[in-house]
């Protein structure tokens, strides 16, 4: 957030190999419109903020349609940004021609939400993990790299080597495209749903993969997901979006636990919950089309606090409390402790110990 | 819920079942849906699967009955099988009954079932994109089972279609019927498949999925209005989804589905508190916890669901499962009563397990493989994968 956060400074030209403390992805101001036909526009994202921080994991969520993918895309220059600018490690990628683009990639990686058809289904898996270093002139490690990359990930080299991507079920397609991101050793892996195709007994495995992965080869994460729980557990910190706007941007714990912005209470309201008994606020209506969205706040039309001024003036994001930012003209600030935490001293316990009859921890 | 004991232990058909014109007469009380020992098989250039493995319930008037399973369970399969839409054929083999209120659906033809479909049991699917017909205005598919089955004029149906939408939430129902399906969003028309499905007041809904197409916030919507209308009407729901979290506080009883086979059922309460089969214990485990702190390590299932051309041998889990033992690879547990177990009680929970979770049977299994670092199927015993 380049008006409010602590460490942000003010926004001179970066140099090359003096980045911004700390801060690997910037984005700013970032537009990203597409035409829709008939002269009309869907404005997908509308004038993103946001700082990545090196090393950490930042959630980024919404529901169908709020722009979170084409977020995710846009940092990627797929395709690029109607306007504004991203920074990655001090440079505009906006301001680089294709080929400087081309040659920072190594260090931006991606993983799809479908793995199957992320794979070239021709293709063996060693090829397709050794594919990138064959692409920047380094073939010759491939024999030496890839096997590494595929056993960090989970897989046995000597097993996939005559393989193609159909014989694998979606979690090792996963995996495989998971190695093909790191074979380069990228800084920066954006993962747009990454487990939303896989069962839940499989998600978690690539859950806890990533996890390892992000500890072994140092990575920054940017999380696109839509299932909460799933970002709860892997993110630092989540950025909420509705509608092409981000509208909370806090720390996992303390944005689920006490929500600033409506929305993010309505989301995390919504969230059926393991524990049973938490019933919360349940909203009404959907997502306005985002060819025409609302003037001013663009949740006004499901918030139940909106007032006149949430038509007339957008909200600017703004701090509320140290590394919390909403954009909101009325936050929930005074009742931290709001209905979703009521479940929660149950379901601390639920989390760290698996049952109440689950086998003694004594005998092993 | 019915108080009396399920259908443990129960195999072959009993020949209990009455026949199909005793509607209601000597029927045991309250049990609307008996499905007894249903088999699907698909048979396929690549072999037969088998989708569907000699699967009982009993379901009671006004009774919500989840059934999960991951994808590839079965679970879909089962239903469609209950509500008839697939039957025997050429590739297809069928076996067992499903009796709904006295009559045997599964042997009914065409001709009989389309009296009982949208008039007794209606069905809502996964997909609201394409279980509705894209060239027809949303008010004539909801007049066509009022018309048929209430015999109601046209512009009668017409005014109870109004009706039905404006009960199911959409706003602005005079408009919604003139209008075609893609002018709605998917929660909208999901919406719309739900008026369509409580149009004639069936006794039983079964639902397939209802809400993995929608977003988490119109999803809540649509299962308060399901669970809404659901108590309102007395109806019996057949809820199946592959989400745990969805049925916990929205399910009577639970039915967990593996590999074709129910491998454990209990009050949604009692599973939840204590699950005896493992893989109802894993798949608790593994789903993210949405209070706490962050970065919690998550309990893994390793492999994946079984090819069910080829399902293992003995216990359909046992290739994934930390507690297996030698018997668990060759002979396959039936369904057991929980009652008889330390810590069960006399609730209808019973279970498809050698070594259930919460015995010391299971502490003992646990510990041979820790000791040996593989269970008897030769799966790495890790950390991740026996929660301590």
């Amino acid at each position: 957030m380049s008006s409010t956060t602590e460490n942000s400074v003010v926004l001179e030209k970066p140099t090359d190999d003096q980045p911004t403390e700390d801060v690997v992805l910037r984005l700013e101001d970032l537009v990203v419109e597409f035409p829709a036909g008939a002269g009309q526009i869907v404005h997908a994202v509308s004038g993103i903020n946001l700082e990545v921080r090196r090393g950490e994991t930042l959630g980024l969520v919404g529901e169908s349609g709020c722009g979170k993918s084409t977020t995710g895309r846009a940092i990627m220059q797929l395709p690029k940004p109607t306007s504004g600018s991203v920074h990655f490690d001090g440079r505009d990628l906006a301001s680089l021609s294709s080929e400087e683009v081309r040659k920072l990639r190594p260090k931006l990686q991606m993983i799809f939400q479908d793995p199957i058809s992320s794979l070239n289904p021709r293709r063996r898996i060693p090829d397709i993990v050794g594919d990138p270093l064959v692409v920047w002139g380094r073939g010759s490690e491939k024999e030496k790299i890839v096997p590494e990359v595929l056993r960090a990930v989970g897989l046995d080299p000597e097993q996939v080597a005559d393989r193609r991507p159909h014989q694998f079920s979606g979690g090792q397609c996963q995996r495989v495209s998971i190695a093909r991101a790191l074979v380069l050793e990228p800084e920066v892996l954006i993962c747009d749903e990454p487990v939303s195709a896989l069962d839940v007994s499989v998600q978690a495995q690539i859950l806890n993969l990533l996890e390892d992965m992000k500890a072994r080869y140092g990575l920054t994460l940017v999380f696109v997901a839509h299932d909460l729980g799933v970002v709860r557990n892997i993110s630092d910190r989540v950025a909420v979006m509705y509608l092409g706007r981000i509208c909370e941007l806090g720390p996992t714990e303390q944005l689920f636990d006490a929500p600033v912005h409506p929305y993010t209470r309505l989301l995390v309201s919504s969230i059926p919950s393991m524990e049973g008994a938490q019933r919360g606020e349940v909203g009404t209506g959907e997502m306005p089309s985002p060819v025409s969205p609302p003037s001013g706040c663009r949740f006004r039309t499901r918030c139940p606090l909106a007032t006149d001024r949430c038509a007339s003036e957008v909200p600017e994001m703004r701090e509320v409390a140290p590394g919390r930012f909403t954009a909101c003209h009325h936050p929930i600030l005074d009742t931290p402790a709001s209905a979703t935490v009521a479940a929660g001293d149950l379901s601390t316990n639920g989390a760290t110990s698996t049952n109440g009859t689950a086998p003694a921890p004594a005998d092993s | 819920m019915r108080p009396t004991t399920p259908t443990a232990e129960k195999k072959a058909p009993t020949a209990t079942t009455p026949g199909r014109h005793a509607r209601r007469e000597g029927f045991e009380e309250g049990a609307l849906l008996t499905v007894d020992d249903v088999h699907v098989r698909f048979h396929t250039r690549n072999g037969v699967v088998h989708a569907v493995e000699g699967v009982s319930l009993e379901l009671s008037e006004g009774e919500v009955l989840a059934v999960v399973g991951e994808s590839g369970s079965g679970k879909t399969v089962f239903t469609r099988r209950v509500m008839g839409l697939i039957a025997g054929s050429r590739d297809t083999e069928v076996s067992g009954t499903v009796t709904f209120d006295g009559i045997k659906l599964s042997e009914l033809d065409a001709k009989g079932l389309s009296k009982v479909w949208g008039k007794e049991i209606a069905l809502v699917l996964q997909d609201p994109m394409t279980s509705l017909n894209p060239v027809k205005r949303i008010g004539a598919q909801i007049t066509e089972t009022l018309i048929l089955h209430q015999k109601l004029s046209k512009q009668d149906a017409n005014a109870r279609a109004i009706e039905l939408l404006r009960s199911v939430g959409l706003s602005e129902p005079e408009r919604r019927v003139r209008q075609y399906p893609h002018e709605l969003s998917g929660g909208m028309r999901q919406r719309v498949t739900i008026a369509i499905a409580l149009s004639c007041s069936p006794r039983l809904l079964l639902a397939d999925e209802p809400t993995t197409a929608l977003d988490v916030t119109v999803q809540a919507q649509i299962l308060d209005l399901l669970g809404d209308l659901q108590s309102r009407l007395g109806m019996a729901m057949l809820l199946v989804t592959h989400d745990l979290r969805v049925v916990r506080s929205r399910s009577d009883r639970i039915a967990v589905m593996y590999a074709g086979r129910i491998v454990e059922t209990a009050p949604t309460k009692d599973l939840f508190d204590a699950p005896r089969m493992p893989y109802t214990e894993a798949l608790m485990n593994a789903v993210p916890p949405i209070t706490g702190p962050n970065h919690v390590r998550l309990a893994v299932i390793p492999g994946r669901p079984p090819d069910l051309l080829a399902p293992p041998e003995g216990c359909r889990f046992s290739p994934r499962c930390p507690y297996a033992q030698d018997k668990c690879l060759t002979e396959e547990p039936p369904l057991r009563d929980a009652a008889d177990l330390p810590g069960g009680s006399a609730v209808e929970h019973s279970y498809r397990c050698w070594y259930p979770v919460g015995t010391p049977e299971n502490a003992e299994a646990r510990r041979v493989n820790v000791e040996r670092g593989e269970t008897a199927a030769g799966t790495l015993v890790t950390g991740e994968m026996v929660p301590a």
